[in-house]
């Protein structure tokens, strides 16, 4: 029963946030803030994102920036190949995203700690380093986007991204949400806190951690896609820049991975503040920030802000060792 | 057939290079398990040190990084200390949070780095820069010279010293098993922090070879994970002279690619190799 009014009030939640973004795309003139909102919510959806396979499973993922690359850049091939719509190149990035997702898990999974993760790194080298040699979409140099005409209701492009961007970032939540009450997240956690007793005791690991990567992949994919329509431009060093890898898994980690509203928690705080920094001071403080409150809070609060407000999760952290 | 054979000389000589930048990380991550993915923004971070000596007092870029090294000594130790008082003594997914934690090092430091220098490359100014001898057909720069020498050097040196001193025993001792030379009555928390150190004050003279072969930009660590940590896997964790052996072949291989393919395939190289070694011979050529 309890359960059920947590179901009821979450949708409740996202039925009330999604008309007010919508209401805000009909309201407001100024276009700035849908520039910097439609950033904060991309980044809700990567660190969100993210958080299946680093924060439930355990397994450090730095190839964020691969998934993501190659979101934007199946969006940037199918729009110049075919002129497909939005949501078809978000679709397809998808698709593509939980393909790469069952590749790098088939080839990577067996791996633990540091090796998963170089090896991740590894992927998005590679993959970028194919993107940068591929002349169809522009090669090292980038390629222009010519943004086709808006649709009603919105009367402005970036409003349109920004809504789209929102329905994203609530389906990735949507699906975290689900996948941590569900068989899969209890597996995914038992394998965090011991692959070796989980695979004894009967928990299929290496087929939750395919899921789980292939949900991931998906999902960050799907949220790179609309980034060659908001730059209007796409090239590979910026869509597999290593800093959207950092920023995923460093606000993953502030928000607390224990439970769907940490990546959210700190996907908005530090979404918000580097937004703020980038305008008032410059972009490399951004990052500034960024590493140091990731030392910071992996140094001094493990749990993340959830672990903070709630002491319950430290409890349940304690007990564990 | 004269390309291919210059560059397989040329790679030699880089992969020695590349022996240079990553034989510390052979002993941190190879030998005491630290994941240390900040063990690049470290190296760059001596280049700029480097550059700013021989900026400002003409000091010759090898004997800069000979000065720097005892700081970068420091460095090490107090990094260490870190990173064992919160990840290591408490236990648990040590190696997951401490990844976090040295990628957030590394940040700190290319940020910091280009607010004090900016983004534009820098390079340092020797006699042995610039200048190249000829061999018939092809012509061989005598800064990668001079990097091959004193990298190779550095590299037996440090080979030497952990197998032959008292403390470079210890090191290794301590890498096998901890439990074992706690209960002879020895700290094994003081020799790690001792070889972390010893691993980072190589840096000094590693950064100094790397801004002499090719100018240095504040984010080019980021091509080093790659590189450095190709090499130590490649190796066998640990092992020093596999550390030579690897980063020879991985220089050749990129140095060949480079030749055949163009310079935009090169980057894909190290990191190509580190998955096929992971997926196909994870314990490394010399595997322990």
């Amino acid at each position: 029963m309890n359960k059920r009014n947590h179901s009821i009030a979450f949708w409740a939640a996202v039925a009330v946030f999604l008309v007010a973004v919508l209401s805000m795309t009909q309201i407001v003139r100024n276009e700035y803030p849908f520039f910097a909102g439609y950033v904060i919510l991309q980044f809700i959806a990567l660190a969100v994102a993210w958080s299946i396979l680093g924060g439930y499973a355990g397994y450090v993922n730095f190839g964020t920036n691969a998934f993501f690359g190659v979101g934007v850049y199946t969006a940037v091939a199918l729009f110049k190949a075919t002129g497909a719509p939005l949501v078809v190149q978000i679709a397809a990035a998808a698709v593509v995203g939980m393909t790469l997702g069952f590749g790098v898990g088939l080839l990577t999974l067996r791996m633990r700690g540091i090796f998963f993760s170089i090896a991740t790194i590894a992927l998005a080298i590679i993959i970028e380093t194919f993107v940068m040699n591929w002349r169809f979409v522009g090669g090292a140099a980038g390629i222009q986007i010519q943004r086709p005409p808006v649709m009603a209701p919105f009367d402005s492009y970036v409003k349109m991204l920004f809504f789209v961007q929102a329905v994203l970032a609530v389906i990735a939540i949507a699906i975290a949400r689900y996948v941590q009450t569900s068989r899969i997240g209890r597996g995914l956690q038992a394998l965090r806190d011991d692959e070796l007793a989980a695979e004894c005791t009967g928990v299929p690991t290496l087929k939750l951690k395919l899921i789980a990567c292939m949900i991931s992949g998906a999902l960050i994919s799907a949220a790179g896609a609309p980034a060659a329509m908001y730059l209007q431009y796409a090239d590979p060093s910026s869509a597999f820049n290593l800093s959207y890898s950092v920023s995923a898994l460093a606000m993953a980690l502030i928000g607390g991975t224990a439970h769907w509203i940490g990546p959210v928690l700190g996907a908005i705080l530090l979404g918000s503040t580097q937004q703020l920094l980038a305008v008032t001071i410059s972009s490399e403080v951004n990052v500034l920030v960024l590493g140091i409150m990731l030392v910071l809070f992996v140094v001094g609060a493990p749990k993340g802000i959830i672990g903070l407000l709630r002491p319950r999760y430290r409890l349940r952290a304690g007990g564990k060792q | 057939m004269d390309l291919l054979l210059g560059a397989v000389v040329l790679g030699v000589l880089l992969g020695c290079f590349y022996a240079a930048v990553s034989v510390g990380l052979s002993v941190s991550f190879g030998l005491l398990d630290v994941p240390h993915v900040a063990h690049p923004a470290f190296l760059v971070l001596a280049s700029y040190g480097v550059f700013q000596l021989n900026e400002s007092y003409d000091i010759d870029p090898l004997l800069a990084g000979l000065a720097i090294t005892p700081l970068f000594f420091v460095f090490g130790l107090l990094a260490y200390r870190v990173y064992y008082e919160t990840f290591e003594r408490r236990g648990s997914d040590a190696a997951v949070r401490g990844i976090a934690f040295f990628f957030g090092i590394a940040f700190i430091i290319e940020v910091l780095i280009i607010l004090q220098f900016g983004v534009d490359q820098r390079s340092v100014s020797a006699t042995y820069i610039g200048k190249s001898w000829r061999f018939g057909e092809f012509r061989i720069p005598i800064r990668q010279l001079v990097a091959f020498a004193v990298a190779l050097a550095l590299t037996v040196l440090l080979a030497v010293y952990l197998s032959k001193t008292f403390m470079g025993r210890a090191i290794r001792a301590v890498a096998q098993d901890e439990e074992a030379l706690r209960l002879m009555g020895a700290n094994p928390v003081r020799i790690k922090q001792f070889a972390f150190g010893i691993a980072t004050a190589v840096l000094g003279i590693a950064g100094a070879l790397l801004i002499i072969v090719a100018p240095v930009e504040p984010t080019l660590d980021r091509a080093y994970i790659g590189r450095t940590f190709c090499v130590v896997v490649m190796a066998g964790l640990g092992s020093i002279s596999g550390t030579l052996i690897a980063a020879i072949i991985l220089g050749v291989a990129e140095s060949i690619v480079l030749t055949l393919f163009g310079a935009s395939w090169a980057p894909a190289i190290s990191f190509a190799m580190l998955l096929g070694v992971l997926a196909v011979r994870p314990q490394g050529l010399l595997g322990r």
